[in-house]
This record gives structure tokens, sequence and C-alpha cells, in this order.
């Protein structure tokens, strides 16, 4: 058995954030578990720009995001072990993994720091009814046999879904020489960013048709074509809508799920919404010393809202690990009126730092205000140009504000039209 | 080439007439045109070993469903096949229903099944807590179990190769021509030459007896939608939950599988095209609607999949199995729908002894090894025998699959094992990589590289089930 302070499990943007910040605190022996053959997690297959607009003040490529912090990370004796699967975390916060180098390895950890990200919706999840043939995989696949692998997973493309990956992947797969003939999207809106949809569809004259869908794929070996078909206001395909477009690839960019199979396996309790463990406001999940931050705990649109939430993670580990992390009074927060969640989910309120709770609203907003209410008293409203599903927003809650509360306090946030 | 037997179809009843022809001092060959072994109806149907209640007293079906859940025990032991008894209930959902129950019973008491009770649903509930709330009663057969189809087929072939069988992938018949005493068989890879041919082309099978100008069979494929449900589902049923059957055949069912799982389906669709396994939103949505009637819960918000198969449903509404009236060695095994699965060791076994009045001097092999050895199944392993493993070979160190934690060790096994796996569905239903939750979005790209290296062609050479269903065309500019 091996002994650290803290176990950092991948090593994305959100893993080696916290890495970096628990060691910046003062966090002696830290070691970080990923899988992949190299550190930098999903990133490195995001060979676009966009990235670091935010936390750099430049804009750069997922790899030169990703290779920052794994410059920095290689200047610290943080521990790192790749190609390295973590089997199992344990209610003692003692994790299994294994690889192919070391066998299995136990480590007995103080902490414990969740980043293992998330992954796609797949299609068997959407009952697209039809046949099953090759040539039908999620935009993230697509991305890894194209910017990874170096080959063309196909060359006349659907795309389902208006995610950031979907989009992105809708321009690739023009430049690679690929016909992209639509995007569906069955949402009335985008799920992705606005400038994606300006820079990945509108500049190559790519059609997004939103409140349609894909009901039907074709072809026994390879795909030949889907039928897509408008749907209604309960999302339901409109009879006579229905038209087919040939095609050998159907990609799928339908959503992103948190994954928490560790999580369960400790029994660390889940939100609904979000599909990542409840957390407060340094993002220690309700099983003590076990910490989550990235996409395993909320779906993000930046990457830089994950290196920010996951700094906040490292410097609460730092804490727990120095015996310092207050035990304290926690309230709940708590997204209404089209506010879908809030992480964190509690906070504490004897809490002498600013907490900024992050949330996506249900729906596109234009000009609504975003009020934030405590026992009646409006401790904020703001009036937003556009809120968008696709966009996280966040509030702040300032020290002032929290003194105010009791243990009985709901801090709620909504939206005003 | 030159066999004594040529088999055509390698479906689950293909591959244990294989097996069970290896124990003879015979040349055998089984004919597949796929890819792959359990590449039709076998690898979509519902997984269950019937417990023979259902079948027409003194029909095949009824006789060698009883005979095949007796054989079916030996078969998954020597082939190290789990086979889990989790028994299975008919649900009577109206007190007009309770007589059909009762038929039922009696029925099975004559086919020779053993513990059928008919239990009232005070006692339903607390055997099966989610059932519906209009279940008011139910057949129990305490011997129905299941078994995972593809893994049995899998096995048995696997072994029958070990015991000198040979497996002909990509081998389509296209042409039977008779030939005085035997049978020339034009394939898509040549011709092949038997003295007895066995028939066992699914719903092909009607086609392939038209070869030889045998018209009595005709096979009216019925297709069937099914949905898998997610492992944390997989406890909504303990037993099988069957719905009253009808005239379209045993109804939708809820069932855990041996992996944990939970299975919904099939609807019942006749159509022409025994090829065609295109799911449709009416039949989804069908076998929905009769699910939760059984059990309420199942939510298709947990679905990770859903597929169709066809049944090899014949006119005839029996297991036809026998020698074609146009050539007593030309052996018919045709119309294998339910319970095709259960009677499939039984089959085999009926099979080989037709085959062994056809050839002259044949005999038992002095040495025949009934055992496949247990594939790794890293996931079911503790940690220690993880760790052994692991320091004896490190290649079951590196997990390709994380949903369902499956070991490069274990698709380099599953890939030259004898009729090993040549594409990424058949690693699929070997190891299970990619069949967890994100259904190969991350492992496939992996698979496909282990494949291409380990059979040693380029990587967009490996298709995801052989024929045209690539998966990478061209490099990237």
């Amino acid at each position: 058995m091996l002994n650290y302070d803290l176990v950092v499990v991948g090593g994305g943007p959100a893993g080696m954030a916290a890495a970096l910040q628990a060691k910046e605190e003062g966090v002696e022996k830290i070691v970080i578990l990923e899988r992949a053959e190299t550190l930098g997690g999903i990133l490195e297959q995001c060979i676009h720009t966009g990235f670091g607009l935010h936390y750099f003040g430049e804009e750069l490529s997922g790899p030169e995001y990703a290779g920052r912090f794994i410059a920095e990370v290689e200047k610290t004796d943080i521990d790192v072990y790749t190609d390295t699967m973590v089997l199992d975390v344990s209610k003692d916060n003692v994790v299994t993994a294994v690889n192919n180098r070391d066998g299995l390895i136990q480590i007995k950890a103080i902490a414990v720091v969740l980043a293992m990200g998330c992954r796609e919706r797949p299609r068997g999840a959407l009952s697209i009814a039809g046949s099953r043939p090759a040539g039908v995989m999620t935009a993230g696949t697509a991305q890894k046999y194209v910017n990874i692998d170096g080959y063309m997973p196909g060359k006349k493309v659907v795309i389902l879904g208006s995610g950031d990956i979907g989009l992105i992947m809708a321009r690739r797969m023009t430049l690679e020489g690929a016909e992209v003939k639509v995007v569906c999207e069955l949402m009335p809106y985008s799920g992705g960013l606005k400038r994606n949809i300006v820079q990945c569809l509108d500049d190559f004259g790519i059609p997004l048709r939103l409140s349609c869908t894909v009901i039907a794929t074709h072809g026994k070996e390879r795909l030949e074509g889907v039928t897509i078909a408008n749907v209604d206001e309960n999302l339901k395909p409109i009879p006579g809508t229905e038209q087919y477009i040939e095609c050998d690839t159907l990609l799928l960019s339908v959503g992103l799920i948190p994954e928490n199979e560790l999580s369960n396996g400790v029994g660390i309790e889940l939100d609904r919404v979000t599909g990542g463990p409840v957390v407060d406001e340094y993002r220690e999940t309700l099983h003590k010393g076990i910490f989550a931050c990235g996409n395993v705990l909320q779906v993000h649109d930046l990457v830089d809202y994950v290196t920010e939430e996951s700094k906040i993670a490292g410097k609460g580990a730092a804490n727990y690990i120095f015996g310092k992390k207050q035990d304290g009074t926690f309230i709940n927060t708590k997204g209404v009126n089209g506010v879908r969640y809030i992480v964190p989910q509690r906070v504490n309120i004897e809490n002498e730092e600013d907490v900024k709770l992050y949330f996506r609203v249900g729906q596109v907003y234009k000009g609504a205000k975003v009020v934030v209410e405590c026992d009646g008293n409006i401790l904020s409203s703001k009036k937003k140009v556009m809120l968008a599903p696709g966009e996280m927003e966040n509030v702040k809650i300032t020290p002032e504000m929290l003194k105010n509360m009791n243990k009985n306090s709901e801090i709620t946030v909504r939206i005003e039209e | 080439m030159k066999y004594d037997v040529a088999v055509i179809g390698a479906g689950v009843v293909g591959s244990l007439i294989t097996r069970e022809l290896s124990k003879y001092n015979i040349g055998v060959a089984l004919l597949e045109r796929a890819n792959d072994c359990a590449m039709g109806a076998t690898k979509a149907n519902s997984a269950i070993v019937h417990a023979g209640f259902d079948a027409k007293p003194g029909s095949l079906k009824a006789k060698l469903n009883v005979r095949g859940v007796e054989l079916m025990k030996v078969a998954c032991e020597e082939l190290n096949v789990p086979l889990k008894n989790i028994g299975a209930y008919v649900v009577a959902f109206s007190e007009e229903e309770i007589p059909h129950l009762q038929e039922l019973l009696e029925r099975g008491e004559e086919n020779g099944v053993p513990g059928l009770e008919i239990v009232y649903r005070d006692e339903l509930v607390k055997r099966e807590p989610n059932i519906g709330e209009k279940a008011v009663a139910a057949l129990y057969a305490p011997t129905s179990s299941i078994v995972c189809p593809y893994e049995l087929t899998i096995a048995g072939l696997e072994n029958a190769v070990t015991n000198g069988a040979e497996f002909l992938r990509n081998c389509e018949v296209k042409e039977i021509r008779q030939n005085g005493d035997g049978f020339v068989l034009i394939t898509t890879r040549g011709e092949i030459e038997a003295d007895v041919v066995i028939n066992a082309a699914g719903v092909h099978s009607g086609k392939v007896a038209e070869m030889i100008g045998d018209t009595s069979i005709e096979i009216k494929p019925r297709r069937g939608d099914y949905y898998l449900l997610d492992k944390s589902q997989g406890a909504l049923a303990f037993s099988t939950i069957f719905q009253c059957p009808t005239k379209m055949g045993k109804g939708v069912l809820v069932s855990p599988t041996v992996d944990g799982n939970l299975i919904v389906g099939p609807s019942a669709i006749e159509h022409d095209d025994g090829d065609n396994v295109e799911t449709t939103a009416e039949g989804l949505e069908s076998v929905y609607n009769s699910a939760i009637k059984s059990i309420p819960a199942v939510s298709l918000r947990n679905a990770i999949t859903s597929f169709s198969g066809n049944r090899a449903h014949c006119t005839a509404d029996d297991f036809i199995i026998g020698s074609s009236e146009k050539n007593k060695k030309f052996i018919n095994v045709a119309g294998i729908e339910s319970p095709g699965l259960s009677s499939a060791p039984a089959i085999a076994e009926m099979v080989a002894g037709i085959v062994t009045e056809l050839i002259p001097g044949i005999q038992k092999k002095s040495v025949f090894n009934p055992n496949r050895p247990a594939p790794v199944r890293f996931r079911e392993m503790t940690s220690t025998q993880r760790a052994k493993l692991v320091e004896k070979n490190k290649a079951y160190g590196r997990i390709i699959c994380r949903c369902e934690t499956i070991t490069e060790g274990e698709i380099i096994d599953a890939i030259h094992a004898p009729a090993g796996a040549r594409d990424v569905d058949g690693v699929k239903r070997r190891t299970r990589a990619g069949m967890g939750r994100c259904q190969g979005g991350f492992c496939g790209s992996k698979v496909v590289e282990i494949l291409a290296r380990e059979l040693n062609v380029p990587v967009n050479t490996i298709t995801k089930f052989g024929g045209k269903s690539d998966i990478m065309y061209d490099k990237t500019k």
C-alpha cells in the first residue's frame, strides 16, 4: 500500500489544476492517476482554438491549454501515473488502480479529488429506430479518429445535436474534405456556444435545422442514409415532415454525462440534474475528504471555468489535509424558475470568502433578470442581455450576505422576465 | 476442400451441431456467410432457456425444449458459459387470464416440466416487488434460466474447432450441386465438397433447401425489437417476467440478463426480408408500452441500446428437423424459433444421431475434449486475483473498456482464440468491450488498433462486423 496526502483521479484540466493548487497550498505528497497515455484529458483531441480567453486572456488550442498545465505539473514533485485506470475508491479513501507496468496499485490517501470528466450520450440512449450499421458514432469518437488517429470516419455526414462538439466536428469534417449535409437539433435552440454556431456552421454554409431530429438510420453494413423529421412542441416527430438524407456517417452530439461510476462505488450522493456529486463551496462531496471538480461535477461550457473550479477544489483538499477545513453550518442553494441547477449545492455560512454559484438556465431568455434571494431578501438582481442553456452563468455571494443567514436559510436563484 | 459433413450457418444451432459432430472421426466444416458466428437470430433474441411449458405436447418443440434444458446444464458447465437459473413468471393481468395460466400449467406438466405452480398477487409481490399493479396471479416456472446466446455459440464453436472442426467464415453458399452420392457447394470461398449437408441457415433455411429442389420449407421471418437497459436497472426483476402468450409468440418479457442488464422485448412483426433488422419507432414503442404493464419502473432513460432480430418462424409451426425428401443426406434444421435456444443442445444431439446413420464407419473419437477453458474475466476478480494475473501478464493491467472494465489481455485472448474475433463486434461479443454505458465511444478506436496489431493488417481494414461495415476510410489530409 502506498501513502499519499492527495490522490487526484484524472489528469485532464480539472485534475491538473486541483493538484497544482494543492501543491501551491503546501500539500507534500500528491499523485495524479490518469487513464490515458498522457496528461491533458479530452483537450488533447480538441485541436481547435478558443480555449483560455478568460483564464489566460489569449486564444489557445486544446493541447496548448493542457500543455501549460502539464509543464507546470512537470516542474513540481507531483507524481503522475498515466495509462492507469482507477478501479475503486473505498469509503476509507483507499484508491485501487491498475496499469501494465506496476500491476495493481493501492494507495491510502488523506484526501481524494475526483476529476474523471464526462462521456458522451451514445445512440442507445436516444432510441433512434432503424438498422445498426457502422458509421454511427458520437462526435467525440469521430474527433479522436480524425485528430488523434489521423483517419476519416466518413465522407457524407449528418450531425444530430448542436452541442459544441457537434458544431466543432461539422467544421473539422468539412475542412478534411467531407460533406456535412445538415446539423439537426431537437430543441428550438442550439445547445452550443453562439461563437461556435457562427464560426463552425455559418462560415461554411452548413445548415442548422432546429426542432428537427433523426428518426431512423438505414443501411445494413455501413450507414446509407437517415430519415429526419421536424418535431412539435412536445419534441415528437411530426408525421409528413420526414425527409431522407443520403449519408455514410451520423455523428451524435446529444449531451454529456458526468462519469460518476467511482463516486457511486463510494456511495457519494449525486445531484439528479447535474449528474455530479452534491458539493459545498470547496467542492467537497458529502463524503468527508472526497472532492470533485470539472466535468465529473457538472458539464462545463468553457475549460477556463473548469480550471477555476478545480483550483477551489485543490484548495479545499489542502485545507482538509491540514485540518483547516471548517465544519460550520451548511445551507442549501436552489435553482428555481428557469434555473436548472446550482453548483455548489450547499454553502457554509461561516465562510469568509466570496462564493460563486454556477448555474444553467433551461431555455433562452433575452433581457431577463437573474435574481438571488434568501429568506425573502433580494441579495442581488442583474439584468442579462442573453441567457442560453448552452452557457454557464454565475452569481457571487459575499461573506457579508452569508453573515445574515442561519441554519434554516436557503439561497435561491431565479430568472425574472 | 472435401469434408464428410458441411454445416451451413453458424448460429447457436449450427455451432452446437458442429461441436456434437466433432466428437466423431469425421471431417466437419461449419460454413458461415458472415465474418463471425452468432450473427443472425442468435445475437438478437430474449436469451432465455425456457422451462418448456409453452410448446404443444407431442411437438418437437416440446420434446427438444425439455431435453434441451437438461443438456444445457451440461453444455454450459463443460463450455464455461454462465447459466443462471432465475425462474420465470407468466403473469395474468386480469381474472380472465387466470384460466390461461392453468392451461399452461397443465400443458407444462404434460411436457414433463417440474415444479410449476400458480402464485397469487400477495405472494407474487413479495417475490417481485416491482411487478405492475394489475398483476393478479402468475405461473411460476422454477426451471427457467438465462444464458447469453452468443457466448454459448462462441464457446461451442471454439470447442468444436479445438476438437478438429473447421470454421469457414465469409463463406456464403450460392448453389448446391448433387454429385452422385454427395454434394458440391458453390460458395463465396470456392467449391466445397461434402457427403452430408446440414442446413442450419436460420431465416434463410428455406432458400438453402431450395438449392437442392426442396421447397417444403416456408420461413416467415418475424422481427422483434428489444431494448437493453443499463446494469443499474438489472434488479428491477429477479426472474424473467412473461405475459400470457398469444398467437404471435410469447409476448413481451422483462428479464435480467446473465451480465446483469435488463432486457425488454420483443415486438413481433412479420415481414419478408430476413436480413432486415431495422427497428421501428412503432415496434419499440409497443415493446415499451407492454413492458411497463409488467414492470412499471422500466424507464427508457436507462436504455443503453435497442436492436432487433428475426425469428425464423415457419408455417409448419414446429421445428423441422430431419432428412430432406429430396435427398436423405441433406438434413434440414429449420423453423428454429423459440424455444430454439433452449432446444439447441438437444437439436444438436438429435442431428448427430441422424448423421451417424448416414455415414458408414462413423465412430466416436478416442480423444474428445469437452471443455472450453473459461476466458479471463478481470471484472469478476478480487483484488488479489487481479494482482496475480497482472503480475503474470502485463496486458491484463491495461484497461481498454472502462465501462465494463475489460483489459487488453482479454481482447488479445479473444482474437487468438480458436475461431477468434476478426472485427470490433466480434471482440465485443467475446469480451463485452464496448457493451457498457458509452457503447464503445471511448474504447472503439483502441479495439480497432489492437485488432489491426494482432492480425497484422492496416487499421482501416478493420470493420465493425465484416462486409462493408468499414469504420475508417482514408488518412486525413
